[in-house]
């Protein structure tokens, strides 16, 4: 039987950590999410011509390393003397990156409603909006839900580079127990086990939606 | 509100150094893209040999490298893989997790490209004397391959924004790097930050043109 150093207490350690991973997770993809619907409609409403600035915005915010991003955004807060906390820069810099990807999942969806429904819905004297809540919203929810998931679950993973910033998420909490337990194995083990059991079981149901939604 | 004088100039002599940095870093991503298709057809292989056991182990390695964060692989081959005597370098670290994620990410998309091939062409070549290997080869593979290339093009590009992780495990020599060396030589974070920051972009961006062009040559029906 191997024995361990491991206690109670680092367990806990790395509950909190994962605790701050949700956390961040949560605030960016709620405030991403209402971003990237609004820059979807957007994008759908006005065309590409108009939103050609805003579609080259979100390019950046997808093509350019996140790491990189964390660390421009961290010193342009301290440049600007806004006095944000890395939890609050990591959560804007990783919203954004939310809703450049939302944006496009929002625009595709509202794409793949059918243009003759919504001109139906519009002959029968439903205004703009009631045609967007009533017809549009639910077909695209469809559509985009199994995406949107993925998308949440990317996030997720990828807000394992807060670390940089010196916030204590799950992976720099195991990182901590590693420098001073010595057992690089078993704690990266456990580290990617939470990874694994928060991510997996939302994936199965994402791909479980999308095999169930799809139009046949 | 503003109290930082930018100088963009000691930031732009570096420039020499940066693009070295991002040569290294488009090497990095291209050599884990080649090693990543080659486990991807291999573990596609495995998936659909009908062997449980290689099965297993495919499936667990494509959930593995799509359920965890890719900074967690490599942390795993950099400081995991040392308690079994494995030490490996900052670089083959970076390599091999980027690597491990790609194929994953890869057999996956491979997966979904081989639902897109009818069966009935399998039975048709075998009962043409193909053997089941070069039904694979021939028939199968090509199509598999280019159906999936946009996907494939989109992991390439994850590569290259992956290769940036590289940093947190003491790489130098890519463009995340050397601007992290950088950085800690002068302390103008922004600027050079910056300048790195337009490099990706500009990578990323020639990566997928260039991609569009290789598709546009390949793919004339």
């Amino acid at each position: 039987m191997p024995t361990t150093a491991l206690t109670l207490a680092d367990l806990a350690f790395l509950a909190q950590g994962a605790g701050l991973t949700l956390a961040i997770t949560a605030v960016a993809v709620a405030c991403g999410t209402v971003l990237g619907i609004l820059c979807g409609i957007l994008r759908v409403q006005f065309g590409p011509f108009w939103t050609a600035p805003l579609t080259f915005l979100l390019d950046v915010f997808r093509s350019v390393p996140l790491l990189i991003r964390l660390v421009l955004a961290n010193a342009a807060q301290s440049i600007a003397k806004l006095g944000w906390g890395p939890f609050t820069t990591s959560c804007i810099v990783l919203s954004l990156y939310t809703a450049a990807y939302c944006t496009e999942i929002v625009r595709g969806a509202i794409v793949a409603v059918p243009q003759p429904l919504r001109r139906a819905s519009r002959s029968l004297g439903l205004s703009w909006r009631q045609d967007m809540t009533f017809v549009v919203a639910p077909l695209a929810t469809r559509v985009a839900l199994p995406s949107w998931i993925g998308l949440t679950l990317g996030v997720m993973k990828d807000s394992a580079l807060v670390l940089w910033l010196g916030l204590i998420e799950l992976l720099r909490a195991s990182q901590i127990l590693v420098t001073r337990l010595q057992e690089p194995l078993l704690i990266l083990m456990i580290c990617g086990g939470i990874y694994f059991l928060l991510s997996f079981p939302i994936a199965r149901l994402g791909g479980l939606l999308e095999k169930r939604w799809s139009p046949r | 509100m503003f109290n930082y004088s930018f100088r963009w100039n000691q930031a732009l002599a570096a420039l020499p150094q940066m693009l070295d940095g991002a040569r290294v870093t488009l090497g990095i991503a291209l050599q884990s893209m080649a090693i990543g298709l080659v486990l991807a057809v291999v573990l596609t292989l495995c998936r659909r040999s009908g062997n449980w056991f290689a099965a297993a182990i495919a499936t667990g390695w494509v959930e593995i490298a799509r359920n965890t964060p890719g900074l967690f692989q490599i942390y795993m081959a950099h400081f995991g893989l040392g308690a079994f005597g494995i030490h490996l370098s900052p670089f083959t670290a970076l390599l091999s997790g980027i690597a491990f994620n790609n194929a994953g990410y890869l057999a996956e998309n491979f997966r979904g490209a081989l639902t897109a091939i009818p069966e009935t062409q399998t039975r048709a070549a075998r009962s043409l004397g193909l053997s089941g290997g070069q039904t694979f080869q021939l028939i199968v593979l090509p199509q598999m391959l280019r159906i999936a290339f946009l996907p494939t093009t989109n992991q390439m590009v994850w590569a290259i924004l992956m290769t940036s992780l590289g940093v947190t495990v003491g790489m130098n020599a890519d463009l995340a790097g050397v601007t992290q060396e950088l950085n800690a030589r002068s302390f103008r974070t922004f600027e050079f930050f910056a300048i790195a920051a337009v490099i990706y972009y500009l990578i990323t961006k020639a990566v997928t043109l260039a991609a569009r062009l290789v598709a546009w040559r390949l793919f004339i029906y």
